[in-house]
């Protein structure tokens, strides 16, 4: 069994919850002068340790963006973003991140416990057996236990999605990032995965930051939702979910708590998409944007 | 020849259900050797006809190469003295020349496709150098290095490295951009990236220069070793043709062909191996 990586003395907000990452009026601006595009335009919340927050908003609202920000893979324009009470410039080692992209973030020519291994690789002080233990116990965790000797273009792509969410888990991140890791897999597939995330989230307890686009996906795996509007984008709202755990596919979207969470996320998203910046209309936004 | 013979089946007939493939690559490759078969018969018949002193028989010819390299005790491999004098040395300054020439060559293509402003400056003098005929470098590589190995394996890594530089400069571009996200994400060093990630996404890139650049580096050899030499098959050959042994001379052209089309394969063989997850890649459903 994975606890978390490190027992540290750790912030608290105002109600009294420990706060593990925080936000602060970041801007990200593409480009310069005329060309200049931005796309967060103040964006601030906190996540507390072992939250599940997912972030939705509208296409194009920039939930890539600020996902390679808290990353630390793009440096932001101006803003803070601290993990653990530290700004995070450049890459955590405390994070690990699940690409959309799965079929592009395995590597083809190592096989899948390779794969998995890989975050450990440069890793001196964990001993052989531990990184093949961590590697099994992942793969285990997502169901790909005799897979190991595969590799990663001789599975499907729910399969492959699988194997770079064991490399995250492996890594034994204390965050857990993911930029809409299901959005290319069939229906199915999709509600298999949301709950093997839900599996690792109770089994391994990491703090998870969930982007995507699909409402349901967001109320049924969050302890809260954010709702971005159009870029420049803001958070303009905060949802909690209140729902019981663990969650059922069937059963908690039955809820009538739940059908409301959805239909209130649904209908944020709808006037997000509406109103750029959260408020002001600009005249370089025709309205032709609809949420997806 | 051959060595398409030997790369094609995984290539061609990767798209198709395995068993299906192999069984017609394998009856490919079968047809493919009746045609060389039937080349030599061709020969053999020509030449028996003409009766033509300059013009002998291949298996004429085939049996001289034996008597001269291949008669030894069975204690050094039916090798004789003559065989490591003349086809080991040769067979050594290729090997050594294609192996610096290949490291040399892939590591200036991976600063130039990793260092973009230095590659800025380097790539123009990469393919200035991939112009030259490196041949007509001959006369001032035996000023600078004499007539010793020094000089012709030199020669070969100067003829062969700037192909392979810039098919790596290539493969390095080519590496998906994700990929060294994910290196960054994990906190993987550079250097493991550049052995880990770097160089397996353009190894099917290299490879392919690699190919090219062993067919460089034989001819380089040989014509070094005609230019100037006391040693080595090159030598033995045109020593041959001005002594006026003729069928010295045939034998010689026959072992360099062998020793070519041996090499070809070998590195055919080293592909398949390195390359496995490329080919299988192409073939499955991604």
């Amino acid at each position: 069994m994975l606890g978390r990586t490190q027992d540290r003395p750790i912030a608290r907000d105002e109600a009294g919850a420990p706060v593990l990452m925080t936000v602060e009026d970041v801007h990200f601006q593409y480009g310069h002068g005329e060309n200049a595009n931005l796309a967060l335009g103040g964006v601030s919340f906190t996540v507390e340790s072992g939250e599940f927050v997912s972030i939705v908003g509208p296409s194009g609202c920039g939930k890539t963006t600020l996902l390679r920000s808290l990353s630390g893979l793009a440096s932001v324009t101006s803003g803070r973003l601290t993990l653990d009470g530290r700004d995070i410039n450049g890459v955590p080692k405390e994070l690990a991140l699940v690409f959309q992209d799965y079929g592009r973030s395995l590597f083809p020519w190592m096989t899948v416990q390779r794969n998995v291994l890989f975050p450990l690789i440069d890793q001196r002080e964990i001993p052989r057996a531990e990184k093949l233990g961590r590697a099994g116990e992942a793969l285990e965790a997502v169901g790909l236990k005799g897979f190991e000797n595969h590799y990663p273009w001789q599975l499907s792509g729910g399969m492959q999605q699988r194997v770079a969410i064991a490399r995250a888990i492996a890594y034994r991140p204390r965050v857990l990032l993911m930029d809409e890791p299901f959005a290319s897999v069939d229906a199915q597939t999709r509600s298999d995965l949301e709950d093997v995330i839900l599996d690792i989230h109770h089994r391994f307890g990491m703090t998870t930051i969930f982007v995507t686009h699909d409402i349901d996906e967001s109320v049924y795996l969050s302890d809260r939702v954010l709702v971005l509007c159009k870029s420049p984008s803001r958070v303009i709202a905060e949802i909690d979910v209140p729902l019981p755990r663990p969650r059922d596919q069937i059963a908690t979207k039955e809820l009538t708590e739940f059908v409301r969470l959805r239909g209130e996320v649904a209908r944020l998203i709808r006037s997000a998409a509406q109103v750029p910046g959260g408020g002001t209309q600009t005249a370089s936004d025709p309205d032709h944007t609809r949420s997806s | 020849m051959t060595q398409a013979a030997i790369t094609a089946p995984g290539g061609a007939g990767a798209r198709t259900v395995r068993a299906t493939a192999s069984s017609r690559g394998r009856r490919r490759l079968l047809n493919q050797m009746l045609v060389l078969a039937a080349f030599f018969l061709a020969w053999e018949l020509a030449a028996r006809s003409m009766s033509v002193m300059f013009f002998p028989p291949i298996s004429a010819i085939a049996m001289r190469a034996q008597q001269l390299w291949l008669s030894g005790p069975a204690s050094s491999l039916f090798l004789t003295p003559a065989a490591i004098r003349d086809i080991g040395i040769s067979l050594y300054r290729t090997l050594l020349g294609f192996s610096l020439g290949s490291v040399v060559g892939i590591a200036i293509g991976i600063l130039i496709g990793f260092l973009p402003r230095f590659g800025a400056y380097v790539e123009p003098l990469i393919h200035f150098v991939r112009g030259i005929p490196k041949t007509a470098l001959l006369p001032m590589f035996v000023i600078f290095l004499g007539i010793d190995d020094a000089m012709k394996i030199g020669l070969i890594i100067v003829a062969l490295f700037s192909y392979v530089t810039i098919n790596t400069i290539d493969g390095v571009r080519s590496v998906v951009p994700l990929q060294l996200d994910c290196c960054r994400v994990y906190g993987i060093s550079r250097v493991r990236q550049i052995f880990s990630v770097v160089l397996p996404s353009a190894a099917p890139t290299i490879f392919a220069s690699l190919r090219f650049g062993l067919a460089v580096a034989l001819a380089v050899m040989v014509v070094a070793e005609m230019y100037v030499a006391n040693s080595g098959l090159g030598y033995f050959t045109i020593l041959s043709q001005r002594t006026f042994r003729i069928m010295d001379m045939w034998a010689g052209v026959l072992a360099l062909g062998v020793l070519g089309n041996l090499l070809s394969i070998a590195l055919g063989l080293i592909e398949g191996r390195v390359l496995k997850w490329h080919r299988g890649m192409q073939g499955g459903n991604v």
